[in-house]
């Protein structure tokens, strides 16, 4: 290509796949990307709201540490987040586009609500929790089961079938709050008395992260170590290759999207038990499409995970004080998220590919 | 049940047309091998970018009787056009020149898009200082309401074929258009071509980036045209928050019930808009069973998808890289 000096029209670079790149200039990379997407969405809540970007910063962070409250709600919603980004690792790293976990969490927060509702107060409350458990994530798994069976058994297209399921989740989620409304007409459950799940010690917060943090180590270790694992990332990379070597390849997608399934359900039981005791269908709250991004830009590593559950985390509770300190909408939470993950998804080009500059009247190399 | 029948078509019709645009918008972007599930975020942008322009023409032009006809609709319009191009260049400049995952940039952009528009939404209420969540741009909405002026003249023809807006001929109209490039010209071939093996287009000299660039931008403004027929017809010039729901991905469940026909996509379009509002045509209906029923475009989709996989008749499919990024380097 070098030496093609006659060709009329030489473009300035040309575009290389990158072999391997270690890890601390990955990384860098993406801090520069983040640092440059809250420069650059400085710029864009200076010219929406004429403040001054910097003190903008400076009321979200006070939005998520200011109290102690507040901190621990910040931690909580890190750890929601992260359990549903952790339900939708093993199905990415099998390249399974589950974009269902919004349903699969609020299936899950239904099971649970309805054990609430049926078996409260009828059943011993250690018994109506073990119940709990097994029917969020029994449920969870089952809507998570069906896209499988199909993708497996007919290939069928798993991003659209998994889309669609969230939003009959959603209608039976509200038709559900209506039969268990709490006074007539109001269509709101309100809050259930029962199948609470129980504190450790004074915190509301801390029994949630604890559960998480449990079930993200072990993820790592299905992920990485396990023969599961290996079988899944696998046919991930190469359905003819898992084929190959002899791994059944429609039981992994089957068992694979359980697991997810059954995570979910988790958060979805997380969630109704041990956060909002009641159920509508906003309680999954779009966690279920941002998990997507939690883990895709963790490179599906689940301790990674942690740290960019805490940055949305961060976004949105922080914008939530942005709304109230300077009377914004809440909605520029979504413009500035939306604008550092443009740049996080973006920079990934510079992390796997080089742009080589074509040096002119000279000899190749 | 003819009168029945007489007022339950149109109704089906304004709903249906959103979905019309959205899924056409898709399908010409589905085509070109991109999966953009930034749709719902750009119908948004869409929406309020012909509500920021109407706004502002309305506020220039103070008494009713000096609006002009052209100007009320066409600045609207344009500005309309120039935000959904932004959302449509923001997807292909990441997913095609910088190679990103589709389904991540897809999510992405709708987070930003309906943030885009439920923020400038609220920024306008406020400048408007007005008591309710919401700002009604009634005068300049009335020419885009303006119905055909024989409507009224033709009886039950009239009112199921003839009163509609100029926007949703318009959308009928792309529709046809659409489906006549993409089965019919050189143009649609090339694009067909990109959409199922990018690499053996890329060998007979199509240039695939240009494509996936023209075919992702284009749709994504016939998307949003859906968000302004939304606010300054359907809803007579009053942008609510979150008003636009979750049509969005309504219009991408159509594309699929389309089986990725623009043509189909019409009739599909006034079956969901029917699907979506049946449930105030039967009578007696409790409140809970009307949840139930708003699910069925949902299942009716889900149905089409597994049937569609089912039988796999090769014109039924989904485009085969849909959803996958072209390196021309990577084998």
């Amino acid at each position: 290509m070098m030496n093609n000096e006659k060709k009329p029209k030489e473009p300035l670079f040309h575009i290389a796949k990158r072999p391997a790149i270690s890890w601390q200039k990955a990384w860098g990379i993406r801090v520069i990307a983040i640092l440059l997407a809250f420069l650059f969405s400085g710029l864009v809540i200076m010219m929406l709201t004429k403040q001054n970007p910097i003190s903008v910063y400076a009321t979200m962070f006070d939005g998520c540490f200011r109290t102690e409250a507040k901190f621990w709600q910040l931690l909580q919603e890190m750890a929601l987040l992260l359990c549903v980004s952790l339900a939708v690792t093993p199905a990415f790293k099998m390249h399974f586009w589950n974009i269902g976990a919004e349903g699969q969490v609020l299936i899950g927060g239904l099971a649970t609500a309805a054990c609430m509702i049926i078996l409260g107060g009828k059943i011993s409350n250690g018994l109506l929790l073990v119940v709990m458990i097994v029917a969020s994530i029994l449920a969870g798994a089952i809507w998570a089961l069906i896209p499988a069976i199909f993708k497996a058994r007919f290939n069928t297209n798993e991003t659209l079938f998994t889309l669609m399921m969230n939003y009959v989740a959603i209608q039976l989620v509200s038709y559900f709050a209506m039969v268990w409304e709490k006074t007539k007409g109001a269509g709101t459950v309100g809050e259930i008395s029962f199948g609470w799940l129980p504190r450790i010690g004074n915190n509301d917060y801390i029994l949630n992260i604890i559960v998480v943090l449990i079930l993200t180590v072990v993820l790592y270790i299905y992920l990485n170590k396990s023969k599961h694992g290996y079988e899944l990332t696998v046919v991930g990379e190469s359905e003819n290759t898992a084929r190959y070597i002899g791994i059944n390849v429609n039981k992994v997608i089957i068992r694979t999207m359980l697991l997810s399934g059954a995570l979910c359900g988790v958060a979805g039981l997380l969630i109704v038990g041990g956060k909002d005791h009641t159920i509508n269908s906003s309680i999954a709250g779009g966690r279920g499409f941002t998990a997507i991004m939690v883990s895709w830009l963790a490179k599906f590593n689940p301790f990674y995970m942690i740290a960019t559950a805490l940055l949305l985390a961060f976004m949105q509770k922080g914008a939530g004080e942005i709304s109230t300190v300077y009377g914004i909408d809440k909605a520029v939470s979504d413009i500035i998220t939306g604008i550092i993950l443009f740049f996080i998804i973006g920079c990934e080009f510079f992390i796997n590919y080089e742009l080589k500059f074509i040096k002119r009247h000279k000899e190749g190399e | 049940m003819f009168a029945t029948l007489l007022s339950f078509f149109p109704r089906a019709v304004v709903q249906g047309i959103p979905l019309l645009y959205g899924s056409a918008g898709e399908i010409l972007t589905e085509k070109s091998g991109n999966l953009n599930l930034g749709i719902p975020g750009i119908m948004y942008m869409g929406g309020i970018g012909g509500v920021i322009g109407a706004f502002l023409y309305e506020n220039s032009v103070p008494a009713t009787e000096n609006l002009n006809p052209f100007l009320a609709v066409f600045i609207p319009l344009m500005s309309c056009l120039l935000v959904s191009l932004l959302g449509g260049l923001i997807y292909c400049f990441l997913t095609v020149t910088l190679r990103a995952n589709q389904n991540v940039t897809g999510l992405a952009l709708t987070t930003f898009g309906v943030g885009f528009g439920n923020f400038f939404g609220a920024s306008l209420v406020k400048l408007t200082g007005s008591d309710i969540p919401s700002i009604a741009l009634t005068r300049t909405s009335a020419f885009f309401t303006k119905k055909l002026p024989f409507a009224e003249s033709l009886g039950w023809f009239g009112k199921l074929f003839c009163s509609y807006s100029f926007l949703a001929y318009f959308a009928i109209i792309v529709a046809i258009v659409m489906a006549i490039f993409l089965k019919r010209t050189r143009g649609g071939l090339h694009l067909r071509a990109v959409g199922e093996n990018p690499a053996t287009a890329d060998a007979a000299g199509i240039n695939v980036n240009r494509s996936k660039y023209l075919a992702t931008c284009i749709g994504s403004m016939i998307a949003g045209l859906g968000g302004i027929y939304y606010v300054m017809d359907y809803a007579n010039g009053v942008w609510s928050n979150e008003g636009f729901g979750d049509r969005g991905w309504l219009a991408i469940a159509l594309v699929i019930f389309a089986v990725w026909r623009p043509n189909l996509s019409i009739f599909g379009s006034i079956v969901f808009g029917g699907l979506y509002i049946v449930y105030i045509f039967i009578p007696g209906m409790s409140m809970r069973s009307q949840e139930l029923f708003k699910m069925l475009p949902y299942v009716v989709t889900i149905i089409v998808l597994i049937m569609v996989s089912i039988r796999k008749k090769k014109e039924n499919l989904p485009p085969a890289s849909l959803g996958l990024s072209y390196f021309r380097e990577d084998r």
